[in-house]
């Protein structure tokens, strides 16, 4: 571990502000990196942190403050200054060619792929003695479309220390791994370590900052609001730093089950490329629950909203509706039996970005409320807007402007209400906070809950085990399209959860297991 | 240099550009204007008498605006919802064909059944036609950029039979013609003694019923929410196929009575000269337009305009007319680029 004092400074940053119109994301944000250092930047969805990178990447000119990249200043607004000077970054999303293999995706962009100066066996060997040296298991010929999440991040990893990179900067690693590859992860970053790497490590997740940082700075709304020394703090204290004293979490109470509403028996649905489609599934939603749905990104969660939504249809088994088998299925049936969705992607599923909000409010219900022979009632319509505007808190200008100017809070808030007004019996929520400020995101619980109290039935999708726990009535894992059995609240630790969301205890439940 | 998308364009943001861009047009037009040894100010000067300078030459423009209108509406009700249908050409013929073969005898309807069932039937043609490609783009996803534009062809050359087979008219001395339609078939010009046809106020009428449907029923609501984004109209249930086709058929429709207009208010019989492209100059009207119905009618005007004046520019400045071709690409250019301009700034890196 370093000493701040006398390790060298790699990276500087002085007083950054960065404002986008009336909205700060970072007010005088001001750290130093040292040699052979892990920091680990931690803040809410929201909270300024790509913000931050994008600035040290040259992607945005900071309005204020200055970055200095060993010793020397950064050139502001140059995205290759600070690739040239030794700073790699892993991406949340990939960027990554899957029709070209492993060592020439590393290659790409450092040395050009027609020269005659490129001696694929030279480069070849040096990635195998990576690879070797850091634990990152790869076989540099392998086509990348073929590789699993876990081998591309490593892919991308690689790519950085192919281009000798001194500082390292992981955003959000382990959202897509599993624990065991997260752990991995960290033995990789050990190792980088050792050899005077430095890294930013950018989470949300408190146990791997715990797990892995020298240093934790905690950014909330843009700003710099703590610093401590990973083994002087708490993970209490780093949520408390997070999320800030003054709002507090609703406080959600469970509930017994009422009559089941929506089941699943035995569905199975086809595989959606490389996220698989679920294997002979069974799910009840019972009234007056909310069902928590947790696991890795990309184990069936997507294949189950689209079959709830009405977007697929079960290749296999049955979808009951309050005990009846459902006929034809598509969205359309799904919204006329009270089914009320909240999808994933707010921006490209959600809405239509430049609609009004009023053209947005009654996407779904135009048809049966807002339409006469053919004739659409714009002067209803837009009454309705605005009563769901007051109802649900939407803070914009008014009914008329385009939803693509709200901000992420508020566009989710109108698509709660247009959803939430029809009084939907099943609601489903897929990350319904994913992105959203702390004051959103407790409003966005507090809504769900109180469905849930008048009745309805609530499946709740998402990553963030955190939120699963905190508001589910009966939790599941899903994990390559299974389920695990159902844990009620507060019977199950994350521990064993994660065991579960690592693919552990399925074989065991398989009837047709070897 | 890259280009960073504009949240909230001022309103300077969006008019700056265009005007810009038309500006550059003209810009264009003169320096060839004096390449070709005539005076920009001159030249366009007998291009704008020429156009609007005398009742003779407004009518005349009027007259060239109003397949233009037509098909200019079918590309930017089709473009509006992401169908991109370039078979407005063969749509046009499509309903000229039609109109020609109810018009020139086989029925004996008086006056006032005889027209809207021709421009019914025309309609019914390009609809038709455009409902082809579009079934192949819903169903096996086969790009309609190729078909509707592949198929202008195959279809021109099959209306080259027609006129040289079974349409022939036997009194046409060998031509490739088809026989002229009966008076009742012939739409009536709307002040006796000068040139303008009914047609145009059909076109006029169509642009309207075209904002209409755009902006106040549910199928104009439909068609703009699945071209905006088809994936969010799915979610919410709104039918994309459906409205897919809808859209087709009403884009075939509104190419198919430039057919029915052009043959019925002008021409009189059906030539294998009967459109000299106007379901391509379509696309640039639309493009022109912004899509939007009321601007299709101020675009179609310019353009007609434009090429009316050069004609008659050319036989006085000595400027070869071809200029008006030159305007045309380079307003269709610039506009695009002015467009791009209103929603994303260039920013240097």
């Amino acid at each position: 571990m370093s000493t701040e004092t006398e390790a060298q400074v790699v990276l500087r940053l002085q007083g950054i502000t960065k404002r986008f119109g009336p909205v700060t994301a970072n007010e005088e944000v001001s750290f130093d990196l040292h040699r052979g250092e892990v920091i680990a930047l931690l803040g809410e969805n929201g909270a300024g942190k790509t913000t931050l990178m994008n600035i040290l990447f040259g992607q945005y000119t900071a309005d204020a403050g200055e970055v200095e990249l060993f010793g020397q200043p950064l050139p502001p607004g140059a995205p290759r200054a600070a690739l040239d000077a030794g700073v790699g970054m892993v991406h949340q999303h990939f960027t990554l060619a899957d029709n070209l293999t492993v060592w020439e995706n590393i290659v790409l962009g450092v040395d050009h792929l027609s020269t005659l100066s490129l001696k694929p066996r030279q480069v070849k060997s040096r990635i195998r003695t990576l690879s070797e040296q850091f634990h990152l298991k790869v076989d540099p010929e392998a086509k990348v479309g073929r590789l699993t999440v876990g081998e591309r991040q490593r892919v991308e990893i690689l790519k950085a220390l192919y281009r000798d990179a001194k500082i390292l900067i992981l955003d959000e690693p382990t959202a897509v791994l599993t624990p065991q590859e997260a752990k991995d992860l960290f033995a990789t970053l050990e190792e980088a370590i050792a050899t005077g790497l430095s890294v930013i490590f950018i989470s949300h997740k408190l146990h791997e900052v715990m797990a892995i940082s020298h240093r934790v700075l905690v950014l909330r709304h843009g700003k710099l609001v703590a610093e401590r020394a990973t083994h002087a703090t708490n993970r209490e204290e780093l949520a408390a730093l997070m999320v800030g004293a003054e709002v507090s979490a609703p406080s959600i109470e469970s509930r017994a089950p009422g009559a089941p509403l929506l089941s699943l028996h035995q569905v199975s649905t086809p595989d959606q490329g490389a996220a698989p489609g679920l294997k002979a599934l069974d799910l009840t939603l019972a009234a007056g629950q909310i069902t928590g749905l947790a696991g890795v990104s990309g184990n069936g969660q997507a294949a189950l909203s689209d079959l709830l939504s009405g977007l697929i249809s079960p290749t296999k088994g049955e979808l009951l509706l309050a005990g009846a088998p459902v006929a034809s299925w598509s969205p359309r049936s799904a919204i006329a039996q009270g089914i009320a969705r909240i999808p994933e992607d707010r921006h490209k599923t959600g809405t239509i970005a430049d609609f009004d909000l009023t053209e947005n409010a009654i996407l779904e219900t135009y048809a049966s409320r807002f339409s006469r022979r053919g004739w659409m009632d714009w002067a209803r319509a837009r009454a309705f807007t605005k009563d769901l505007i007051q109802t649900y808190d939407v803070r914009c200008p008014g009914p008329d402007i385009r939803i693509r100017l709200l901000s992420g809070g508020n566009m989710q808030k109108l698509i709660l209400g247009r959803v939430l007004e029809e009084e939907p019996q099943i609601i489903l929520a897929n990350q319904p906070v994913r992105g959203l400020d702390i004051g959103a995101v407790n409003y966005v619980h507090e809504q769900l809950a109180k469905a849930r109290d008048r009745g309805a039935a609530v499946l709740l999708i998402s990553e963030d085990l955190d939120e699963i726990m905190q508001l589910s009535d009966v939790i599941h894992v899903i994990s390559e399209g299974r389920l695990s059995p159902g844990f009620a609240r507060g019977s199950m630790r994350p521990e064993e959860l994660g065991g579960w969301m690592a693919g552990n205890g399925f074989d065991a439940e398989a009837p047709d297991a070897a | 240099m890259r280009l960073e998308p504009i949240e909230a364009p001022s309103p300077a943001r969006r008019i700056v550009p265009p005007a810009l861009a038309m500006a550059a047009t003209f810009l264009v037009a003169a320096a060839l204007a004096l390449i070709a040894g005539g005076n920009p100010f001159a030249v366009f000067g007998l291009i704008l008498t020429g156009a609007f300078g005398s009742k003779f030459a407004l009518l005349e423009t009027l007259n060239s605006a109003t397949p233009l209108i037509f098909t200019g509406l079918a590309i930017a009700v089709a473009f509006r919802a992401k169908l991109w249908n370039i078979g407005a050409e063969a749509q046009l013929y499509a309903g000229a064909v039609l109109t020609v073969i109810l018009g020139t005898g086989a029925l004996g309807l008086p006056s006032y059944l005889m027209l809207p069932l021709c421009a019914l039937a025309a309609m019914l043609a390009g609809a038709l036609l455009l409902l082809g490609p579009a079934l192949l783009k819903t169903r096996l996803g086969v790009d309609e950029v190729v078909t509707t534009l592949l198929f202008n062809f195959i279809f021109l050359l099959f209306i080259s039979y027609l006129l040289e087979g079974p349409l022939k008219d036997p009194m046409g001395m060998g031509w490739p013609k088809s026989a002229r339609l009966t008076s009742e078939a012939r739409l009536p010009r709307i002040v006796e003694g000068l040139r303008l046809h009914w047609g145009f106020a059909l076109a006029l009428t169509a642009a309207l019923l075209v904002w209409v449907i755009n902006t106040r029923t549910t199928l104009g609501y439909e068609m703009r929410a699945v071209g905006q984004n088809a994936e969010a109209a799915g979610f919410a249930g709104i039918p994309v196929t459906r409205v897919i086709l809808k859209t087709a058929l009403l884009s075939g429709g509104l190419a198919g009575l430039a057919g029915f207009s052009e043959v019925s208010g002008l021409k009189g019989a059906l030539t294998l000269d009967l459109s000299p492209g106007f379901g391509y100059t379509g696309i640039v009207v639309a493009m022109l337009a912004l899509l939007h119905p009321l601007g299709v009618v101020v675009a179609a005007l310019f353009v007609a305009a434009i090429f009316v004046g050069a004609d008659s520019m050319s036989r006085a400045a000595g400027v070869p007319s071809y200029i008006a071709d030159i305007m045309l690409a380079s307003a269709l250019l610039f506009m695009v680029l002015a467009i791009l301009l209103t929603k994303f700034r260039v920013r240097r890196d």
